[in-house]
């Protein structure tokens, strides 16, 4: 009698043993998930910084300077008396737009999209102009360039003091 | 001068009309087309011509390179199996008008055969045959290998692989939203979709247009005009910034086409009304968000009172089928719509609400 009794269990036995085990699947089950998302951020980041310091504003001749635009994605264009920072993502669909000196446009490779040296678009598919970062001066009179600050011209935010630099 | 006259000519605005018309022509006198006098008749005429196209030196080096050349076997190939679908469908529809049953059924086709070995043994040749291929073809043209990846730079044209051109070309009219994701998604579960929307059993196990015609009208409409077409476009058309290059031009990286396109908005409260832009966005695309929904909620049940065809088709479907395939025609066609109203009017966007990413 002993011996059945011992090899089956009684109510309380089996929900504990459930619990165990259930707690240990959860357990490996969500580390697994936390090594998975962890495995999505990479160890070595080749991007470039989101911050930078861009010189004075002297060094720049009026127009298009594509000097940033290689290591930073930015391009600093001089016009009006303004000096801003004008991202070089389509709005499209995030191509990487070529300057053409000689039509005075950006111009997309991939679906045609232009934009005025501004990064006003005025042809192709793009929906709205190219986006400008904040631009500031350090107080040793460089300008610091600050890609996580975005100024999207369809809400009215180039007219923020910050998104140009008065040269 | 030819040659100018052909680049002029295979410019969108004009060869997508006539390869429209062309694909009417071609479905109207299917029974002309598929026969193999008017097959030996095309090739007899196409090789001299094909000939005259490779004497030219930039019409060659777009053709010979390698990424191309398989696009160009694949082309021959879709022509060749849409001739030989004419050919076969036009013979048992003959056969059908007589009163007579298809090929496919008659007593010596009707012959049944094992997968085991029929089958299988045929598609075990085509698959050994098909890697040697393969593999005599990567030893003779290599792939080119590139400088690593950049983000901050991309090639000048930037080109999808070539069975995405097609999308390539459409993003060029839409909003990626609309083209990458909505058009694409419609297409896959359009074509899902099909057999439940087609309730019509003849054409089962045989060839025939006649008895279809709708059902295929509207696929081969879909893939030869607005898919096969877009990639030839998208692959030997398009040049540096994406720029129209017709097929003798070099590829002059400082061409120039002037282009300016307006929204829908600005072309009516501006130009037409001449007041600014309303501050509100939903008043500012008013006459657009109207046009849009009126496109989609408007046509399908007036087609079904007003035409004898819309008639038919609500009786032969039943209504929530109808609805939905009207949904997906109307999706279809809002591409080559779309494509004529940037040529016709420089219109870049019916509805223009960047500031919550929506643009159709």
């Amino acid at each position: 009698m002993s011996f059945d009794s011992k090899q089956s269990l009684n109510r309380r036995e089996f929900f504990s043993y459930l619990t165990v085990g259930w707690v240990m699947f959860t357990a490996a089950t969500s580390g697994i998930l936390a090594l998975c998302f962890r495995f999505t951020y990479p160890n070595v980041n080749f991007e470039p910084e989101m911050e930078f310091v861009a010189g004075t504003p002297s060094d720049y001749p009026a127009g298009v300077d594509e000097r940033w635009k290689n290591s930073y994605g930015v391009w600093m264009v001089k016009q009006e008396g303004k000096l801003i920072a004008l991202s070089n993502i389509c709005t499209h669909l995030g191509c990487i737009p070529n300057w053409l000196p000689a039509e005075l446009k950006f111009k997309c490779p991939c679906h045609g999209s232009g934009y005025y040296m501004s990064g006003i678009n005025f042809e192709g598919p793009t929906p709205r102009p190219l986006e400008r970062f904040k631009v500031g001066l350090q107080p040793d009179g460089k300008i610091k360039v600050d890609k996580t600050k975005v100024y999207r011209w369809e809400k009215g935010e180039w007219d923020n003091p910050e998104s140009f630099l008065e040269v | 001068m030819l040659r100018e006259l052909i680049n002029k000519l295979s410019d969108p605005i004009i060869s997508f009309p006539m390869m429209t018309f062309a694909f009417y022509l071609m479905l109207k006198h299917y029974k002309t087309v598929g026969t193999k006098k008017f097959a030996y008749w095309t090739i007899a005429i196409l090789i001299p011509v094909i000939v005259w196209f490779l004497a030219d030196p930039n019409f060659f080096s777009i053709i010979k390179t390698p990424d191309n050349i398989p696009i160009i076997i694949l082309l021959v190939l879709v022509g060749f199996f849409t001739w030989f679908w004419l050919y076969k469908a036009a013979l048992n529809d003959t056969r059908i008008e007589e009163g007579l049953c298809p090929i496919e059924a008659t007593p010596e086709e009707r012959e049944k055969v094992w997968v085991w070995p029929n089958l299988v043994y045929t598609e075990l040749f085509a698959i050994i045959a098909c890697t040697a291929f393969l593999i005599v073809w990567a030893i003779i043209f290599k792939a080119p290998l590139e400088e690593s990846a950049n983000p901050t730079w991309a090639p000048n044209p930037a080109k999808a692989p070539w069975y995405f051109l097609g999308l390539q070309e459409m993003l060029v009219y839409f909003d990626p939203w609309m083209a990458g994701v909505v058009l694409p998604g419609l297409i896959v579960a359009g074509l899902i979709a099909v057999p439940y929307i087609d309730t019509n059993p003849k054409g089962n196990g045989y060839f025939t247009f006649k008895e279809r015609k709708m059902a295929i009208s509207a696929f081969l409409f879909g893939w030869l005009v607005l898919w096969v077409y877009l990639i030839i476009v998208g692959v030997f058309l398009r040049g540096p910034n994406w720029t129209f290059y017709g097929p003798f031009e070099y590829w002059d990286f400082h061409k120039v086409v002037a282009s300016f396109n307006i929204n829908l908005s600005e072309i009516i409260w501006i130009k037409m009304l001449g007041t600014g832009l309303p501050k509100n966005l939903v008043v500012r695309e008013i006459f657009g968000i109207i046009l849009s929904l009126s496109y989609i909620i408007v046509i399908p049940p007036w087609a079904a009172k007003a035409t004898k065809a819309g008639r038919k088709l609500i009786q032969d479907l039943g209504v929530t089928r109808y609805y939905i395939f009207m949904f997906l025609v109307l999706m279809m066609t809002s591409l080559p719509i779309k494509m004529i109203l940037r040529w016709l009017f420089s219109l870049k966007y019916i509805v223009a609400l960047p500031e919550w990413e929506l643009n159709l």
